[in-house]
C-alpha cells in the first residue's frame, strides 16, 4: 500500500540550526535529530477507511514572523473575545503563529510552584522538567511518520505543571492563533498534574482564512498523577486549507480523572487520535468529543481508552454531524487488559447525517482481555428525527429553526463541558457557521 | 379580533393507505370545550396527528378551516402560529434543548422576529406558570421531556399550552398516567385558559378529567367518526355503563376502523 507524501526539505544541519537558535538543551536537539531520522524510516499512519495520499503533511515553511502584545487590548476582538473573563480570567498564554505573544499567571499561582508557559520558555527555565516528560509514558516519537516529523520540527507548545496538592479552580487557557496558516504549526502540549493536584485546561486554536496550504501537526500529553484530576477541554478550530493531525494522549494515575471535552471543528482534512490509558487502580478516563464536517473534508478520529489498572472506568461519548459532501470514520476502542479486572468501559458514538451525499461511520471497538469486567457501546448513523421536528414545529418552531434546535442538543454535550463562556460562546458560533 | 373557530368537516385520513378517520365532523369554537371519547383504536389519536400536520398521516377526503383559512394547506409550524396546539399523547424528548431554551424559541417564534419576548418577562411568566402547574424549578433546565416520567411530560404539555396560549388546544389524553392531584394540577392549568378566545378539544377515557374540566359537548369516535354527541351527562354514562349501549342503539358491531 502506498502511503508516499511528498519528501522532507529539511537536513540534519537545519535542524540542528534551528535548535541552536532557539537556545535549546541538548537533550531535545537530539531527539529533533532522531525524529529526523526516523522520519524518513517510518511510514505514514493508516487510519482505517481513510485515504490520506494527497493530503499535504509536509510542506509548509517553518518560520513564522510573529508578534507579542502588552495588553488584551491590543488584541483583535475575535481573540479577545475567548478569554476569561471576571471569575474564569487571570491565567491566559496566547501564542502567535506559534510564538508566546502574552502572558498571564496569577501571582497566587506563581508562588504555588504552577508553570505555565510556552515551550520555548519553559525549555530555558524548567529543562529538566520538561526532559521527564517530554515524548515520555503518553507521546511516542516512532508511532508513525507523522509523531516522527513532530519530533524533528517542534516550533510551538505549551508546559503546564502543576505540584503536589495544588488545586486550581480557575480555568487556565490558552489560545493558539495562527494568523498565517502557511506555515507549518508544530504544537507541542504537556500537563503534568503531580499527584493530588487538580486542574482545568483549555485549548483554543484557530487560523484565519488565508490563500496556501498550511499544515497543523498537535501532539499532547497529558499526565494525571495518583488521586490528581485534570479537565481537558478544546476548540480546535483550523482553517479549510490547513490540513490537521491531532494526537492528544493522557496517562492517568491511582484514582486519578482524565476528562476531555473536544469540539472539534476544523474545516480542513484532519486526523485526530486520542488515547487514554487508565494505568493507576480505580483511575476513571470520560471522553467526550463532538465534531462537524462539511464541505468536502476528509476526517478520521480515533478514541481509544485503554485499561491496566483494577477498577478502572472509563466513558467516551462521540457525536458528529456531516453534511454536504464530509466525510468522516469514527472508530471508538475500549481496550480492557490482561489485570484490569472489575474495570468498566462504555461507548457511544452517533452520527447526524444532514445529507446525502455526506459519509459517516461508527464503529466500536470492544478489545476485552479480563473475565471480569463490564464493558459496553452503542453506534448509530442517522438522520434527525422526523416526529422530533414536527413536535417542536407544532410549537410554532420554523422547520429551520427546529433543525438549529436539534443539532445544537446533539453536540451540546461538550459545549456544556467547557468552563469559560467565551469559549463555550465562540464553539457554540462555530456550530453555528459550519451547519447553517 | 374574532373569537376562534375550528371547522373540521367530513375529514378522511390515511396512514400508510389505511383509512383510519373516515367522515369526522365538528366546529369548535372561543369559549367552547369539547370531549371526544371512544374506544381504543377508534382514531382519535389520528385525527389530533392529522390537524396538526403530522408527516405521516394523509388526508385524503374532507376540509378543515381554521379561522377561515384552509388549514390543511399549511405547514406545521404555521398552524401553530396561527394558534392551534396539541398536547400529544406520546410527546418527543429532545436531547441537548433544555425546556426554557425551547419555550422561548417557540414563543419568539409566534411573535416574531424584531418582537423576541424580553428575558426577564419570560422568565417571571415561566417561574409563575410553573409554580401553578407544581413543577420544580429545575425542569426548566432539564433537556426537553428527556428522562421525564409520564405524568410530568403531561404536566410538561400544559406548562407549554399556557406559555404559548393558543386559540385552540387539542388535548390528547392528557389524564393518562397522571395521578389525582396532578390531574387537578393540570385541570387547574386548562381551566386558568378558559375565556371566550380559547376553545379546547379533550380526548380522553374517563369522566375523572371531566368532573374538573366541565366539558360543552360530549362527542362519542367510533369507526373513525362521531356516533353519537351530547352533554356532559353522556361522559357520566359511559364512565357507569361503557360503550355497549351505543353499540346496541346504533347496530355497530366492530367500533374499530376496520369496520
Ligand atoms: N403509524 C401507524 N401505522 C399503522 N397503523 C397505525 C399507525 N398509527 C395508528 N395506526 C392505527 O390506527 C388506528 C387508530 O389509532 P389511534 O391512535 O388514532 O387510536 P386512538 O383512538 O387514539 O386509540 P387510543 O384510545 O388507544 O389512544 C389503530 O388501529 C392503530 O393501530
Ligand atoms: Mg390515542
Amino acid at each position: 500500500m502506498s502511503t508516499e507524501t511528498k519528501d522532507l526539505q529539511y537536513d540534519s544541519n537545519d535542524i540542528t540550526g534551528f535548535s541552536k537558535e532557539r537556545q535549546e538543551p541538548q537533550w531535545f536537539t537530539d531527539i529533533r535529530l532522531k525524529g529526523l531520522e526516523l522520519t524518513g524510516q517510518l511510514p505514514m499512519p493508516k487510519p482505517e477507511k481513510t485515504r490520506i495520499i494527497g493530503w499535504n503533511f509536509t510542506q509548509f515553511e517553518h518560520k513564522a514572523d510573529s508578534r507579542t502584545f502588552d495588553s488584551l487590548e491590543d488584541l483583535p476582538v475575535h481573540i479577545k473575545q475567548l478569554v476569561g473573563q471576571d471569575d474564569e480570567s487571570g491565567n491566559v498564554l496566547i501564542q502567535h503563529n506559534g510564538h508566546g505573544a502574552y502572558q498571564v499567571l496569577s501571582e497566587e499561582l506563581k508562588a504555588k510552584g504552577v508553570i505555565f508557559t510556552d515551550l520555548q520558555t519553559a525549555l530555558k527555565e524548567h529543562g529538566d522538567l520538561v526532559e521527564k516528560y517530554y515524548f515520555s509514558k503518553a507521546g511516542k516519537i516512532d508511532k508513525h511518520r507523522l509523531t516522527a516529523l513532530h519530533a524533528a520540527l517542534v516550533n510551538s507548545g505549551t508546559f503546564l505543571y502543576i505540584p503536589k496538592n495544588v488545586v486550581i479552580d480557575v480555568p487556565l487557557q490558552t489560545v493558539y492563533w495562527q494568523e498565517n496558516p502557511k506555515v507549518g504549526f508544530i504544537n507541542h502540549v504537556i500537563v503534568v498534574a503531580e499527584e493530588g493536584s487538580s486542574v482545568t485546561y483549555v485549548e483554543n486554536y484557530l487560523s484565519e482564512e488565508a490563500d496556501g496550504e498550511g499544515v497543523a501537526n498537535i501532539i499532547s500529553e497529558v499526565y494525571v498523577g495518583d488521586n490528581a484530576q485534570v479537565q481537558f477541554g478544546a476548540v480546535d478550530n483550523f482553517s479549510k486549507n490547513v490540513t490537521v493531525y491531532v494526537n492528544r494522549q493522557g496517562h492517568v494515575g491511582r484514582n486519578g480523572k482524565l476528562e476531555w471535552a473536544l469540539g472539534q471543528m476544523n474545516d480542513g482534512n484532519t486526523i485526530s487520535e486520542n488515547l487514554t490509558e487508565l494505568v493507576g487502580e480505580a483511575s476513571i478516563a470520560d471522553t467526550k468529543a463532538v465534531s462537524v464536517g462539511r464541505g468536502d473534508q476528509k476526517q478520521s478520529f480515533v478514541n481509544n481508552n485503554q485499561h491496566y489498572g483494577k477498577h478502572s472506568e472509563s466513558m467516551m461519548l462521540i457525536h458528529g454531524v456531516q453534511k454536504d459532501s464530509a466525510n468522516s470514520i469514527f472508530n471508538g476502542i475500549t481496550k480492557i487488559e490482561h489485570g484490569g479486572t472489575k474495570s468498566s468501559g462504555d461507548q457511544t458514538q452517533r452520527v447526524l447525517m444532514l445529507s446525502d451525499k455526506a459519509r459517516g461511520d461508527a464503529n466500536p471497538i470492544l478489545l476485552i482481555d479480563e473475565d471480569d469486567v463490564i464493558a459496553g457501546h452503542a453506534a448509530s448513523v442517522g438522520r434527525i428525527d422526523p416526529v422530533q421536528l414536527y413536535y417542536l414545529m407544532s410549537r410554532g418552531i420554523s422547520k429551520k429553526e427546529a433543525e438549529r434546535l436539534v443539532i445544537h442538543g446533539f453536540l451540546a454535550p461538550v459545549v456544556n463541558q467547557l468552563p469559560i463562556e467565551g469559549v463555550k460562546k465562540q464553539l457554540v458560533e462555530v456550530i453555528e457557521r459550519k451547519v447553517q | 379580533m374574532s373569537a376562534p373557530n375550528l371547522k373540521i368537516d367530513n375529514l378522511h385520513v390515511s396512514i400508510e393507505d389505511k383509512k383510519i378517520v373516515k367522515g369526522f365532523d365538528l366546529e369548535i369554537n372561543g369559549g367552547e370545550i369539547h370531549a371526544v371519547m371512544g374506544p381504543n383504536g377508534t382514531g382519535k389519536s389520528t385525527l389530533a396527528s392529522a390537524l396538526m400536520g403530522h408527516p405521516k398521516y394523509e388526508i385524503t377526503e374532507g376540509n378543515v378551516a381554521f379561522n377561515g383559512e384552509d388549514l390543511l394547506e399549511m405547514e406545521v409550524d404555521e398552524r401553530a402560529r396561527a394558534g392551534l396546539f396539541l398536547a400529544m399523547q406520546y410527546p418527543s424528548e429532545v436531547s441537548g434543548v433544555t425546556n426554557a431554551d425551547f419555550l422561548r424559541t417557540a414563543i419568539n417564534g409566534r411573535r416574531g422576529e424584531g418582537n423576541e419576548i424580553p428575558l426577564m418577562k419570560f422568565i417571571k411568566q415561566l417561574d409563575k406558570k410553573m409554580d401553578l402547574l407544581d413543577i420544580d424549578q429545575e425542569f426548566a433546565q432539564r433537556y426537553l421531556n428527556e428522562g421525564f416520567s409520564g405524568g410530568e411530560k403531561k404536566r410538561n404539555e400544559i406548562l407549554q399550552l399556557m406559555m404559548i396560549e393558543p386559540k385552540i388546544a387539542i388535548l390528547d389524553e392528557i389524564d393518562s398516567g397522571l395521578d389525582i392531584d396532578a390531574l387537578k394540577v393540570v385541570a387547574k392549568g386548562v381551566n386558568e385558559m378558559r375565556s371566550e378566545d380559547f376553545g379546547c378539544l379533550i380526548i380522553t377515557h374517563y369522566q375523572r378529567l371531566l368532573n374538573y374540566i366541565t366539558p360543552d359537548k360530549v362527542h362519542v369516535m367510533m369507526q373513525g367518526r362521531i356516533v353519537k354527541s351530547g352533554g356532559p351527562e353522556l361522559a357520566e354514562r359511559l364512565e357507569a355503563e361503557g360503550y355497549d349501549w351505543i353499540k346496541e342503539e346504533l347496530g355497530i358491531e366492530d367500533e374499530t376502523i376496520e369496520a
